[in-house]
């Protein structure tokens, strides 16, 4: 048994940790760039069905194996899963619930440390009497290492290193005084800045303060229905992929949150009350900021463009540029408000990110919690730096997909079937109910057990091999050509290798050239990761067996 | 705003505040289990913060 007795300060620190964990800067600029490019609010449907269908449902599954696996002493992933099913494979497919989190942390931190920069920018008046083309370029700027507007050297690389050193800080304090301090006082003031924003955003009139539209025209673009989206599967696989995302299934964080819950408290209702937490900042909130002030102030065809490019472009590129609108001084507490929420929202997730490593050393390794969160930190420095140093080249974007995006899928398909079907659904519901708040609809039971498994399965192969465009009609009709953003062919690099061939200009093939070498290197460096984390689990299991623990 | 987008807005914010609200208050109105349970501050005897950590 481990001697880790940490434990958390009150439930509702719990749950508000556990909400910060699922609430990211996706919830503010994935989710409306999402709703608006697949049937506007067409989109909801989707979403809420793939919420109750595979959100609920992992929620319930992480935190029930979280909370078993506490019982026995365990907080991370690979003994979790071995505590449920003593095949050895198990716990090395629990090692996705450390890799992912490591390398999500190692760029995630690095975008964290943009908003911590552009929130002392706000306030600092940078943005103050630039055009639009003069923000967007500070930002290119900034990512490219290129200017130090404080007078600071590297100024993106010292932002991040303080970043990281707060998380780091903040973790070494415990899940009590560290994370849980921070989330209480985190995800208020997340609410409290959005919800500011969102009057805002509901409250563009045109003509005033250089507006060209009401926000009802930004709100129309954003809720209007296509229903003809419904039928096209692209449309539920994006609304799967968001439900992901956003509530952190799938990465391995819940269960560790969750091991420290007691086996006769609650569960059920505390994952409800988080879950719909984060819907709640996600759809009403996430769903008033970025594209009602957008439209407002830029015409929906100037934001159809922009949205191509991601929530990133018009959340740093925009927005700083659209407050200063509404005058010098409330320009500057927007944005500071704005990179403040995103801030919080980063930094309430980064430092769930942290916890299952740090569970790890701690009961597998007897380390001590500062040393364990220090090392967390060092990790994540060296290898985030290549996000910082070669954003351009594809690094930041190779890690997010293979770490933040493919990774998720593959360790919940995997854990919807250790739960459903090897650990039982019989010993399952078991999990999920006992101590619970609130009566779990019996009907769970089926979809835990048959739908959600399979939904995750269909979202792996839709993504695995994407048809064309998402034309799924010429797939299933026999022209199953693959997209290059599938799985298969982001594998070969063939949108790389297509933009190589069509090149002429001899300066763009080389940036290309460095651009595959940076990729292919950034997936060395990720395999090695987890074969290296995949080592230490074996250790970890040879020294329980040799002191008699398992 | 046209109709469909503002049934379709309201619906959705409604459903979405209301049940946020209704499970936050199932939370703060269920009382705690008797000890020992998960949390530090319905700790019967309050120790210092030190010795829960293993720093």
């Amino acid at each position: 048994m481990s001697e880790n007795t940490e434990s958390w300060g009150s439930r509702m620190g719990l749950i508000l940790a556990m909400a910060g964990n699922a609430v990211g800067l996706g919830n503010f600029l994935r989710f409306p760039v999402q709703a608006v490019q697949n049937g506007g609010g067409a989109f909801i449907i989707p979403y809420l069905v793939c919420f109750l269908l595979m959100g609920i449902p992992l929620l319930w599954i992480e935190w029930s194996m979280g909370r078993f696996g506490g019982k026995s002493g365990h907080h991370s992933t690979p003994f979790i899963l071995n505590s449920m099913h003593k095949f050895p494979l198990w716990k090395y497919i629990g090692v996705f619930g450390i890799w992912t989190n490591i390398a999500v942390a190692a760029y995630y931190c690095y975008l964290e440390s943009w908003t911590l920069s552009y929130v002392f920018h706000s306030l600092a008046g940078t943005f103050s009497g630039l055009s639009q083309e003069a923000v967007s370029n500070f930002f290119n700027d900034y990512v490219s290492l290129g200017t130090s507007t404080f007078g600071i050297p590297y100024e993106p690389i010292v932002f991040f290193v303080v970043c990281l050193l707060l998380n780091t800080w903040i973790l070494s304090q415990g899940l009590a005084d560290g994370v849980e301090r921070v989330a209480k006082i985190g995800m208020p003031l997340l609410i409290l800045f959005g919800i500011f924003l969102a009057y805002k955003g509901f409250t563009i009139t045109a003509g005033e303060n250089g507006a060209i539209n009401d926000s009802t025209v930004g709100l129309n673009f954003l809720w209007t229905p296509n229903f003809d989206k419904l039928w096209s599967p692209s449309v539920w696989l994006a609304a799967a992929g968001q439900i992901f995302f956003t509530l952190s299934v799938g990465m391995g964080t819940v269960q560790c949150y969750a091991s420290y819950v007691k086996p006769k408290d609650d569960i059920a209702l505390n994952a409800m009350s988080a879950g719909w937490m984060n819907e709640f900042v996600e759809v009403v909130l996430g769903g008033a900021i970025l594209i009602p002030i957008s439209i407002g102030y830029l015409g929906i065809d100037r934001v159809t463009e922009l949205v191509q490019s991601g929530g990133l472009g018009l959340g740093f590129r925009t927005l700083p540029y659209l407050f200063y609108q509404w005058g010098e001084v409330l320009g500057a507490i927007s944005g500071m408000m704005w990179f403040g929420l995103l801030f919080f929202a980063g930094i309430t997730s980064s430092l769930a990110m942290g916890t299952p490593w740090i569970g790890f050393l701690q009961d597998e390794f007897d380390w001590a919690r500062k040393p364990a969160a220090w090392s967390f930190g060092l990790i994540v420095l060296i290898l985030g730096m290549p996000t910082v140093l070669y954003f351009h080249l594809g690094v930041f974007d190779e890690y997010d997909y293979w770490a933040g995006t493919v990774s998720l899928v593959v360790f919940a398909l995997f854990e919807s079937i250790l739960f459903a079907w090897v650990f039982g659904m019989t010993k399952g519901w078991h999990e999920i109910t006992s101590g619970a708040d609130i009566k779990v609809p019996g009907f769970y039971k089926f979809i835990i057990k048959f739908v959600t498994p399979l939904l995750l399965l269909w979202v792996f192969i839709g993504s695995l091999v994407t048809p064309k465009n998402g034309d799924w009609g010429a797939a299933l009709s026999g022209n199953w050509e693959l997209d290059n953003g599938s799985i298969v062919k982001k594998l070969a690099n063939a949108s790389l290798k297509e933009q190589i061939a069509a090149a002429t200009d001899a300066a763009q093939i080389d940036l290309l050239n460095d651009t595959l070498f940076f990729v292919n290197a950034a997936r060395i460096l990720l395999l090695a990761v987890f074969l290296t984390l995949g080592f230490l689990v074996y250790i970890a299991y040879k020294r329980k067996l040799r002191e008699g623990k398992l | 705003m046209n109709t469909s987008a503002l049934v379709v807005m309201l619906a959705t914010i409604l459903l979405v505040t209301g049940l946020t609200i209704y499970f936050f208050y199932q939370v703060l109105n269920t009382p705690s289990k008797p000890e020992p349970d998960s949390f530090r501050d319905n700790d019967d005897l309050k120790q210092p913060a030190a010795t829960n950590t293993r720093s």
